[in-house]
């Protein structure tokens, strides 16, 4: 009740920080999206820089959060260019490594018929292997806004706004139910979003015709 | 004498593993070729270095008077059908969209070109025209077979290369299309290369049989010189069994 109530008496500086997160992880989410997707499709053509890249970023992931924050601050300043840029390091996992498995395990028997058939380099990547891979990096795409969104969280640490703030405002002020407000709204934010990019999953696996999993 | 596909000495290995040990073949215009023999005696391989997938290691192909390594393959391969056992369909498209692949590669085709298209090959191979909008999970296992015939066909190529296409399909659906391919093959006057391990199929298909052992043509001939002359055990084991 505590917690309607304080949503209610306080509507607009939550409508505002609700608004900044929404803005903040979806900046991080294009850029992770598209970073990724291209690491994904490069790595995949290039075994060899395979296990360096994966190992790169999943050693970046060990690195928590706050303290990459604290390392990009003397670069880039504090505010939602930090926030956005640690969001977007942080996302490239589940993305890159999605892109580049569903890539690599692409039937090769139906990729060597493409080719047989005279499909050049090109026409296979978009044509034939980019599709097949679709379902296991949409999954992965979710799995990074859902990731995107809850780190959010942690950008008003370094000055940036999103539903953080109200976080961050109950910490300081022992203000238990304004803590939980943001919380709660962010996870809603991720249910909300995992929930709608579902519907995209199954649309897109409808359109390819490949049996729904789940 | 129209030489539609030669090899010339042609070698290939998998690593330490030689597969085809300087092979020559000559294929004319409107043969069907069949080739047969034990796994892993070359046939694939050899098949295969015909629409450039296997690059020997030594020798040379030339398809239509162009060898291989000099034209450009992906325009070269549009122009000879290719089908493989099991069909290997594109899962994610329909059974129009298949079918309509290798045209589709050249140019933009408009719906009215592929629905035409689509109709003419699936009654060339004998598939009822309301599947066209099916994917190939929807589909038996003899209609994929026929979808990738119609598919490898689709472009009009002259010459046809079939791996096992009637590997994966049941016994009466596998005489049915013998026997649609083997018309098709009369009424087009297409070159067919054919792999099987069926030596009944490769009587009943083939205008030359090519008997493979060890990397290298052990026998060839027609079905008759075949049964009249066996070179030694492993081919009259082979036309016995």
């Amino acid at each position: 009740m505590q917690l309607i109530q304080i949503l209610w008496d306080r509507r607009d500086f939550f409508l505002t920080c609700l608004l900044e997160h929404i803005r903040i992880s979806l900046t991080a989410v294009v850029c992770a999206g598209i970073l990724g997707i291209l690491i994904g499709v490069f790595i995949s053509r290039h075994k060899k820089a395979a296990g360096a890249a994966l190992g790169v970023i999943n050693v970046i992931y060990t690195v928590p959060s706050i303290s990459l924050l604290g390392f990009l601050i003397p670069f880039t300043g504090i505010g939602d260019k930090t926030a956005i840029i640690a969001l977007t390091v942080y996302g490239l996992l589940p993305i890159v490594r999605n892109t580049y498995t569903g890539l690599a395990n692409v039937d090769a028997g139906i990729l060597e018929v493409a080719e047989g058939l005279g499909a050049d380099r090109r026409q296979i990547l978009f044509g034939i292997r980019f599709p097949l891979a679709l379902p296991v990096i949409i999954s992965g795409f979710r799995n990074m806004v859902v990731m995107i969104i809850a780190m959010g969280g942690i950008a008003s640490f370094i000055g940036a706004g999103g539903l953080g703030a109200a976080i961050y405002r109950g910490i300081t002020t022992y203000n238990m139910s304004l803590t939980a407000a943001g919380s709660v709204l962010i996870a809603l934010l991720a249910l909300l979003s995992d929930w709608l990019l579902s519907l995209v999953e199954k649309a897109v696996n409808r359109r390819y015709g490949i049996e729904q999993s789940n | 004498m129209n030489k539609v596909i030669e090899i010339r000495d042609c070698s290939a290995a998998y690593g330490e593993n030689k597969v085809l040990d300087r092979v020559s073949l000559v294929v004319e215009k409107g043969e069907f070729v069949v080739m047969i023999g034990p796994s892993g005696c070359g046939k694939t391989t050899l098949l295969k270095m015909m629409n450039g997938l296997v690059v020997p290691s030594e020798g040379e192909v030339a398809v239509n008077g162009e060898r291989l390594e000099e034209c450009n393959l992906s325009a070269m391969r549009r122009r000879i059908g290719y089908a493989v056992q099991g069909a290997r369909l594109f899962p994610h498209m329909t059974v129009e969209d298949n079918i309509c692949y290798v045209p589709g590669l050249e140019k933009k085709m408009l719906p009215e070109e592929k629905k035409m298209l689509t109709e003419k090959m699936m009654e060339l191979v004998q598939l009822p025209g309301e599947l066209k909008r099916r994917f190939p999970r929807q589909l038996s296992g003899g209609q994929k077979q026929r979808v990738g015939i119609a598919r490898a066909m689709a472009a009009n190529p002259d010459i046809l290369l079939m791996d096992e296409p009637f590997g994966a399909v049941d016994e009466i659906t596998r005489r049915g299309l013998q026997e649609e391919l083997s018309a098709l093959q009369k009424k087009t006057g297409i070159t067919i290369v054919f792999i099987t391990h069926d030596i009944g199929e490769a009587f009943r298909l083939g205008s030359r049989i090519l008997v493979m052992k060890e990397g290298g043509i052990w026998q060839e001939g027609t079905k008759e010189e075949l049964q009249r002359n066996p070179r030694d055990e492993f081919v009259k084991r082979l036309l016995g069994g």
